[in-house]
């Protein structure tokens, strides 16, 4: 468990900013599962719960969604329910479980980039713009690739449009991590293959993308286009999985999820 | 830091510190229901409702609670007591020491879905560990209880 010396609710963003940039180890906090687990020794904590980031909305559009949203909201959201098959609340389902879901934001999901994060997979098949307090308003591929620096996610942006998009994953027990994460849209005839929890963090298999995107769809064709993931992407080893069985999982989970929206476009 | 929340619809004063954890507070405020297993956020046994809605309280910080509506079994143990009389006469429970976060996350389940089907069920407890009954005894309570086939 984390301490803390000292804890400030601010009421701007600017506050909350230069509160965690005067000190190294003043700290955001999200929803603390992910922080609790570790023995941080924080000098103040800014808690963002009095900034009314905790929303989803319809606006211009695009899905705007606060950091300080739920994982939980995410899941029975009447608009992310209906949008792109119900992409997130499938995704984030499975993660542990509903009161955990309640307690864990979205802010923190995304800004950690964690490497097992079924959340990043997700949101990476859609045309996703994460906005940071400092760092203003980026892709969310750009942000990934990006180091850390210290900065406040405020909002994500979501693209609203027809989309299709699945996501499909393997765990050894029901709110266990991912061992391989997939998620697969399309937007007219264009596809995006993302696989996350490799175990490194979600990337776009983006050769393999832009080649299904010239083909038809026979299945033949959509298996290739599952093994050009394979191949194009790295893979590693862990308590979960070796890389080698990452490596087959993903040939399985992207060809099943290219023929789930396939047959969802029909 | 002093905090002003309803707990079990009394209103309340306390005194906690900042990185003090829900759990703990609401323990050392005679609220023995509240208990902690894994502390890691895994097993449920801690789950309290903070607005109605299901939480763990070994994640939640006592801070956080400002302002806010907590439920404990004690608020609710007329209901608490029903569905615990079903676990009984199921056989759906052994030790009993899952049974405080699995009976807040069974009412709170109650109250959001509406004849659940045995997916929709499993999937709403799948955050309460219980590490004696292999699951299909409490799957059996909770159909009777809430009287859905
Ligand atoms: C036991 C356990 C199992 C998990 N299993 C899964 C899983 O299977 N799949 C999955 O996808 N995820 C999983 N997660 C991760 C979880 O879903 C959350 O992503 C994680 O807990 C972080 O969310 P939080 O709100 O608890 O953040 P916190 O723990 O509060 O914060 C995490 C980090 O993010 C920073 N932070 C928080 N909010 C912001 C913000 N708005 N801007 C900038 N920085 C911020 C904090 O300073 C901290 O460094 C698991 C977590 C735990 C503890
Ligand atoms: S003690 Fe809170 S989840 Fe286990
Ligand atoms: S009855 Fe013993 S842990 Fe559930």
């Amino acid at each position: 468990m984390f301490t803390l010396s000292d804890l400030v609710q601010p009421e701007k963003l600017e506050t909350a900013y230069q509160v965690l940039t005067n000190k190294r180890n003043n700290t955001i906090l999200g929803g603390c599962a992910f922080l609790k687990m570790g023995s941080k020794r924080i000098s103040t904590a800014i808690d963002l719960s009095n900034l009314n980031l905790n929303y989803i909305k319809e606006q211009d559009g695009f899905i705007e969604i606060g950091a300080m949203t739920s994982l939980r909201e995410l899941e029975t959201h009447i608009l992310l329910r209906e949008q792109f098959n119900g992409l997130l609340p499938k995704a984030v389902s499975s993660i542990i479980g509903v009161q955990f879901r309640n307690c864990v934001t979205v802010g923190a999901s995304v800004f950690a980039k964690y490497g097992f994060s079924d959340v990043i997979t997700a949101l990476l098949a859609l045309n996703t713009e994460v906005e940071l307090y400092k760092g203003g308003r980026m892709p969310l591929a750009d942000f990934l690739k990006q180091p850390k620096v210290k900065d406040i996610l405020v909002r994500l942006w979501i693209k609203l449009d027809t989309r299709q998009a699945t996501y499909l994953n393997l765990r050894k027990s029901a709110s266990d991590y991912s061992i391989l994460n997939v998620a697969v849209s399309k937007l007219d005839n264009q596809w995006t293959i993302v696989v996350g929890a490799r175990p490194r963090r979600a990337s776009i298999a983006i050769k393999a993308s832009a080649a299904l995107s010239q083909r038809s769809l026979s299945d033949a064709e959509m298996e290739e286009a599952a093994n050009q993931a394979a191949e194009e992407l790295a893979f590693g080893t862990n308590m979960r999985g070796t890389a080698e069985y990452r490596k087959a999982l993903c040939k399985v989970l992207v060809k099943r999820a290219i023929m789930e929206v396939a047959s969802e476009c029909k | 830091m002093q905090i002003t929340l309803t707990i079990n619809d009394k209103l309340v004063i306390w005194d906690v510190e900042k990185d003090e954890i829900l759990a703990d507070t609401l323990r050392s405020h005679g609220l023995l229901s509240v208990k902690k297993a894994c502390e890691t956020s895994c097993c449920g046994l801690c789950t309290v409702w903070v607005e109605d809605k299901s939480v763990l309280s070994c994640t939640t910080l006592s801070v956080r609670a400002h302002g806010k509506k907590i439920t404990t079994i004690e608020g609710v143990s007329k209901d608490a007591e029903d569905f615990a009389r079903v676990l009984t006469a199921e056989g759906s429970e052994q030790c009993g020491f899952c049974s405080p976060g699995f009976v807040m996350n069974v009412l709170a389940m109650k109250k959001e879905l509406v004849n659940p089907s045995d997916k929709e069920i499993i999937h709403y407890l799948t955050g309460n560990l219980c590490r004696c009954t292999g699951y299909m005894g409490q799957l059996r309570a909770v159909k009777t209880y809430l009287g859905v086939q």
